[in-house]
């Protein structure tokens, strides 16, 4: 795993975002040119509530310094209760990740709509300074 | 109905894929901010990428033509364009492969404008790296990518329409206009629905009723619809294109069933109006009345002369606007939309009956939104008087000890002073809520929002449709709105209707969950998670596993993370193409700082 980035770079964050949701609001960002690092990687999936535990771990494994779950949240047009299914998926995760030694503060999760691009912006800088932090508290700890 | 053919496994060595990959600038969209060269180079040695090309416009009919040249000619059998959204072109370049004799779903596409040459128009060495990363990632699908075939079914020219108000009614004679059967069912003895009780309605003053009827005489004209009444839809099986229905007719006689083919379902089934609780704003009190039942009064009043009330005369009214709507966390969160300029118009129409009655409206914000704006001019004109309330300081309605009723209010337009209004008539401007409907909702799995609406796909580009197939939602099921805005939806349905019904057969999306037979240790516990209903299970091999059905499945995913044994995976987004997709993604060198350099575009 990753956590310790090359000194100097941006953290790496992944975002799964939601094909009918989330990501129209994520391009919505990019039409308005609402800037955030280019250092935030996206990749769409139909549903939150479809994430696998294991492909986020691996995301961490693999070298990103962040996993960023953009969910439909209460919007979600498949399962009613797709917030919840979500949230669980999450739990699960940081199950994994407390397992393996990976703070909790690596995996985020919010619902972003489909008009949501300064939310989705601001959550990409804010997650970005968070991990930046992160990883200089490791690095004085260390 | 024709069976899906099984997916084929992924190629024996994905590496051995011979997969076009083209870089779209978009005029400079892209490549102005992102060094498309470079992209280009990075991916020429990628495993399994034949052809690593830019474009000045990859969506453009020459580029198009070349792309299926190159297919053709050398033997491309994975396609990658890194461009736009997918919202824009995934149709267009799936429709590439096709005609070029590939399979569509070996195309993917990486959106590298809107997610990263406009999101990073300051950072050109972040970004390319960014788009080096994202096309890595979908030549990594594509790599790991299935044939898949859609599931092809002849669709029925007839469809179903539920509820026979203002909505349905239009829909129904637009369906049969562009060539599809009718069905109407409505579930009251009669139809029209709010509007078939109204006179005259906004805007201009054509009755609500007469309109019904000529709705109704028109269809009465056509042997392509058909309208039943004291009827309900009682179940539905099959899928989109080939639904077969049952419909109950509630007859003297007893109950009579009917059994129905139809292509597409549309749900108009309106709305109910805001029940005020009892004294909710005096409501009960001899005197306050709903908008609904105001609205009847002035209809059973003469053209010109008196309006009365319980045999009285009313000389004076107080509209009291937002009951019901706006009610803040909790309650109706939502603005109803029709009740401010409804009430404005039913004023004028009061002025018209008597211009010596004297009208007060206590507001919090007039929506009269649009062309109605005149008629809100208008009847301050008239001479309606309009007192603004705040938020938190409602009016109130009491009993005055002389008959009548007072209406206490604290004006914002008048330095905030009270002002106590004697009048004759309180009218609570009450808003719309939603239609109770459990079971149909149940039985067309309708996808219910927080405000007890139902849900659109999507608000603006899918905004009738829903994600059961097949089943639309138009007027004022969906939200509050006019009577003109359901029917635009009602007539949205039928276009919609049409879209999937007309070419005489239908394709569903094979991107759906599949269990691998195999690792499925039949527990079960899939079924239960799948609000669809598309997972049941089988005989297989001597055993019992789970199997989905492919033409219910919507291809959500959420069964695929609920398998305690890995077994089911959702096509086109396979576990092993997930994983190869990530880390792709990140196997481009991070930009340091130093790299990064900030070039500032103009
Ligand atoms: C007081 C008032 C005044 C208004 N004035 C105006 C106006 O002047 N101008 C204007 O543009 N709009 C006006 N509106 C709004 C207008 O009434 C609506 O926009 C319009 O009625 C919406 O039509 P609809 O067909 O979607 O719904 P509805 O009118 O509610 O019709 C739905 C129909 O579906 C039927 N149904 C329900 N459930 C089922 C089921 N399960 N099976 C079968 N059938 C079912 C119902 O019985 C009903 O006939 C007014 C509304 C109110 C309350």
């Amino acid at each position: 795993m990753s956590g310790s980035p090359q000194p100097g770079s941006a953290p790496r964050i992944l975002v799964f975002s939601t094909i009918n949701i989330s990501d129209p609001g994520i391009d919505l960002a990019g039409s308005r040119h609402l800037e955030y690092p280019a250092t935030v990687q996206t990749m769409p999936v139909p549903c939150s509530s479809g994430l696998k535990p294991s492909w986020l771990i691996h995301a961490l494994e693999k070298g990103f310094d962040g996993v960023f779950v953009a969910s439909d949240g209460e919007e979600c047009s498949y399962l009613p209760d797709c917030a919840e299914r979500t949230s669980h998926i999450i739990a699960k995760t940081q199950e994994l990740m407390a397992a393996k030694g990976i703070p909790a503060q690596r995996l985020k999760m919010a619902a972003v709509c489909s008009v949501c691009a300064e939310p989705f912006a601001k959550y990409m800088i804010e997650f970005s300074e968070a991990l930046k932090r992160l990883d200089a508290d490791a690095s004085v700890a260390s | 109905m024709t069976e899906q053919k099984p997916a084929e496994e992924a190629k024996a060595n994905p590496e051995d894929r011979r997969i076009g990959v083209y870089i779209c600038h978009c005029g400079g969209n892209i490549s102005d901010y992102v060094d498309v060269e470079a992209v280009r180079d990075a991916l020429v040695d990628e495993p399994g990428v034949v052809v690593s090309t830019t474009e000045l416009f990859a969506c453009s009919d020459g580029t198009q033509h070349d792309m299926i040249d190159a297919i053709k000619a050398k033997g491309l059998d994975g396609l990658v364009v890194a461009s736009c959204s997918p919202k824009l072109h995934q149709v267009t370049f799936r429709n590439v492969a096709n005609r070029a004799g590939m399979n569509p779903y070996a195309y993917t596409q990486a959106n590298v404008r809107e997610q990263a040459s406009w999101a990073h128009q300051h950072d050109r060495a972040g970004a390319t790296e960014k788009v080096i990363g994202l096309v890595r990632s979908a030549v990594a699908k594509t790599r790991l990518s299935d044939e898949l075939h859609p599931l092809r079914f002849d669709t029925v020219q007839r469809s179903l329409v539920v509820g026979g108000g203002i909505t349905g009614l239009r829909a129904a004679i637009g369906l049969a206009d562009i060539g599809l059967e009718a069905v109407v069912v409505e579930k009251a003895p009669e139809v029209g629905g709010w509007m078939g009780r109204f006179g005259a309605s906004f805007p201009s003053e054509a009755s609500g009723k007469d309109q019904i009827a000529s709705l109704m005489a028109q269809i009465k004209d056509r042997r392509d619809i058909t309208v039943y009444t004291s009827a309900e839809l009682t179940s539905k099986a099959g899928t989109f294109g080939n639904y077969t229905v049952g419909i109950t007719l509630h007859r003297d006689g007893g109950d009579k069933e009917l059994s129905l083919d139809v292509g597409s379902i549309v749900v108009a089934t309106g709305f109910d109006s805001y029940n005020p609780d009892d004294g909710e704003y005096g409501y009960g009190m001899d005197g306050v009345v709903t908008l609904p039942e105001f609205k009847e009064l002035i209809d059973t009043a003469p053209a010109v002369g008196k309006l009365s009330y319980q045999g009285r005369p009313v000389r004076s009214v107080a509209y009291i606007y937002c009951v019901g709507s706006r009610q803040g966390a909790g309650g109706n969160e939502y603005c109803s939309k029709f009740c401010c300029t409804s009430a404005i118009h039913s004023s004028l129409l009061v002025n018209k009956i008597d211009p010596s009655i004297r009208q007060f409206h206590l507001y919090r914000d007039i929506r009269a939104y649009g062309k109605f704006e005149l008629e809100y001019g208008a009847s301050r004109g008239a001479g309606s008087t309009y007192l603004k309330f705040a938020d938190d300081a409602p009016p109130t309605v009491e009993k005055l000890p002389k008959g009548g009723l007072g209406v206490t209010v604290t004006d914002l337009l008048t330095a905030s002073r009270e002002v106590i209004l004697p009048v004759d008539l309180v009218v609570l401007v009450t808003g719309m809520v939603p239609r109770q409907n459990k079971s149909l909702i149940d039985l067309l799995k309708l996808p219910v929002g927080t405000d007890g609406f139902f849900n659109e796909i999507h608000p603006k580009l899918r905004p009738v449709e829903t994600v059961v197939d097949g089943v639309m939602i138009a007027g004022c099921c969906q939200a509050p709105r006019t009577a003109a805005e359901s029917v635009q939806a009602g007539l949205a349905a039928v276009a919609q209707s049409a879209a999937l019904l007309k070419k005489g057969y239908a394709e569903l999306e094979p991107l759906v969950a599949k269990i691998d037979p195999d690792k499925c240790v039949g527990s079960g516990e899939c079924l239960s998670v799948c609000p669809y209903e598309s997972i049941t299970m089988i005989e297989w091999d001597g055993r019992q596993i789970a199997s989905v059905d492919p033409s219910t499945c919507k291809g959500c995913g959420g069964c695929v993370p609920l398998c305690g044994v890995d077994a089911i995976d959702l096509l086109g987004y396979t576990d092993a193409q997930m994983r190869s997709a990530i880390e792709e993604l990140i196997s481009a060198e991070a930009p340091t700082k130093a790299e990064a350099v900030k070039e500032p575009v103009s």
